[in-house]
């Protein structure tokens, strides 16, 4: 049972891939790595439904006897006062209080219990999506069914070896594009040469970037195009939205850029206050048939 | 052909018309094994994004293709036809009337009398871009977004924007002319087809009282 939510408590898998025709965002763990970690040192299959907490500060309490892990940003974790750290698998009594901390570093937990969180799957997926309204957050008093236990044991592992986030500056490799052209190339400079900071409004759909503004040349209206995870979405204000895992599928303003597929879960632990810095790598060569590699 | 990261590409082309026959082309060969290691295929308004799994070659090879792909001369065959029950009762449809130069009677009557089809999805789970067929009056409906976009659109807002209808599925903010409303679900993740509007269906919109 859930007793304590802190900022925000979701049940999250693998998410929902191969929907955006239909208008459903992907959604699914925005640090997908530290789930799959977490699902592995229980025993789990890796996209079994865990809890993803931002900011920590969770309580449960278990009804019967659970293992669970947690990973992601490193938060103390206590089973009824005792301490455990992240990244392994603890056993926690029937009626034991699991409680997760506050993160020293980065901002999205995970918290994976032996059986997986069983809920109804909705179009594949037991993901939550703020975007999309496709179940809720969860709740204080919220009861959460365990599935079965797998077949796999727990592996004999202690720690699993993670590097935790950055609390400094986030290094965010991007794309430039599709639409680069429509700004000044100030403004692709600035980009390059800001530190971006988060601002506290940002949530699973974008990073609200806070900054100078990034000047358009063409000013037209954009026909909505379809954008991806990790999209530099820039709005009339001239602020970019680094769009996350819950994004709409499609969007009417300017991409500047598009952030490397690999370093979408450091964008995704990047808490609110923190740093970013963009830097523009060479993107696949569209010119050329065969292996962009 | 315009990057987007490095495991998707926005193919830009003139017009809707060429949108729906390269989304043709590129599902029929999908439906044959084609396009490997493509996740989603996102037609819009000019474009379509092809987004491919990370990491691998598929993006490159579905570039290649894309480049030989030869375009069907008609669009794909539509699908489902739906009808959606409307109180034509919207706040912008005065504003709608002065903009396209008809009264509101006859904006209402313009917007039963097409044959709407939906073109695409997007915004919004199931929300989708519903565009005239080339013989209706659907041209003259033609009208910008509202200046000031809304804050919150009732679900089942029916609304116009640019060359398109659509109906809101859900309560979100929104910047279309609002015509009228429906009680027609929309929407619902629980259902077989979760999306009544999805690509290719045909659209009536049919006048009911409250």
């Amino acid at each position: 049972m859930v007793e304590t939510t802190g900022p925000l408590l979701t049940v999250q898998d693998l998410g929902r891939p191969g929907l955006a025709s239909l208008g459903v965002p992907e959604s699914g763990a925005l640090d997908a790595g530290a789930l799959r970690l977490a699902n592995r040192l229980v025993g789990n299959d890796e996209g079994a439904a865990g809890l993803e907490a931002t900011l920590g500060q969770v309580t449960v309490q278990a009804r019967g006897s659970l293992v669970v892990a947690v990973t992601g940003a490193p938060v103390p974790v206590t089973v009824d006062g005792r301490g455990h750290g992240t990244g392994s698998a603890v056993t926690v009594p029937d009626g034991s209080r699991v409680e997760l901390g506050a993160p020293a570093s980065g901002l999205r937990s995970y918290l994976a219990v032996r059986g997986g969180i069983a809920v109804e799957p909705l179009l594949g997926s037991a993901s939550t999506d703020l975007l999309s309204g496709l179940r809720q957050p969860l709740g204080e008093g919220d009861e959460i069914e365990v599935g079965p236990d797998p077949e796999t044991p727990v592996p004999p592992l202690d720690q699993a070896p993670v590097r935790p986030p950055t609390s400094g500056v986030v290094e965010l490799r991007v794309v430039l594009g599709p639409r680069h052209e429509w700004f000044r190339k100030r403004a692709l400079r600035t980009l390059a040469k800001t530190r971006w900071v988060v601002d506290q409004r940002s949530n699973r759909i974008g990073l609200r970037l806070d900054g100078p503004e990034l000047e358009r040349k063409v000013t037209d209206e954009l026909p909505s195009e379809g954008t991806v995870a990790g999209a530099l979405q820039v709005p009339g204000n001239g602020r970019p939205v680094l769009f996350l895992a819950d994004h709409p599928v499609t969007g009417g303003y300017p991409v500047i850029a598009v952030v490397v597929t690999k370093d979408l879960p450091l964008a995704a632990q990047a808490a609110p206050g923190q740093e970013i810095r963009l830097r523009a790598v060479p993107g696949p060569d569209l010119s050329a048939s065969g292996d962009p590699a | 052909m315009l990057p987007c990261g490095d495991a998707a590409v926005l193919v830009e082309v003139d017009d809707l018309e060429t949108v729906l026959r390269l989304v043709a082309a590129v599902e029929a060969e999908r439906e044959s094994g084609g396009f490997e290691g493509v996740v989603d295929v996102v037609p819009a308004a000019r474009t379509l994004l092809l987004r491919c799994r990370p990491g691998g070659r598929a993006l490159g090879r579905s570039v290649a293709r894309l480049r030989e792909l030869e375009l069907p001369d008609e669009p794909p065959a539509p699908g489902e036809e739906v009808t959606i029950p409307v109180v034509y009762d919207g706040e912008d449809l005065d504003d709608v009337a002065e903009l396209t130069g008809l009264s509101p009677k006859e904006v209402v009557e313009h917007h039963q009398q097409t044959q709407w089809r939906v073109a695409f999805t997007g915004f919004a789970p199931g929300f989708g871009y519903l565009v005239g067929g080339p013989s209706s009056a659907w041209g003259s409906l033609e009208v910008p977004r509202r200046e000031e976009p809304r804050t919150k659109v009732p679900t089942g807002s029916v609304g116009l924007a640019g060359e398109f209808t659509g109906v809101y599925p859900r309560s979100s903010p929104g910047g279309w002319q609002l015509i009228g409303r429906t009680d027609a679900k929309i929407w619902n993740p629980r259902r077989k087809s979760p999306a009544m509007l999805a690509p290719g269906n045909l659209v009536r919109f049919e006048q009911v009282d409250v």
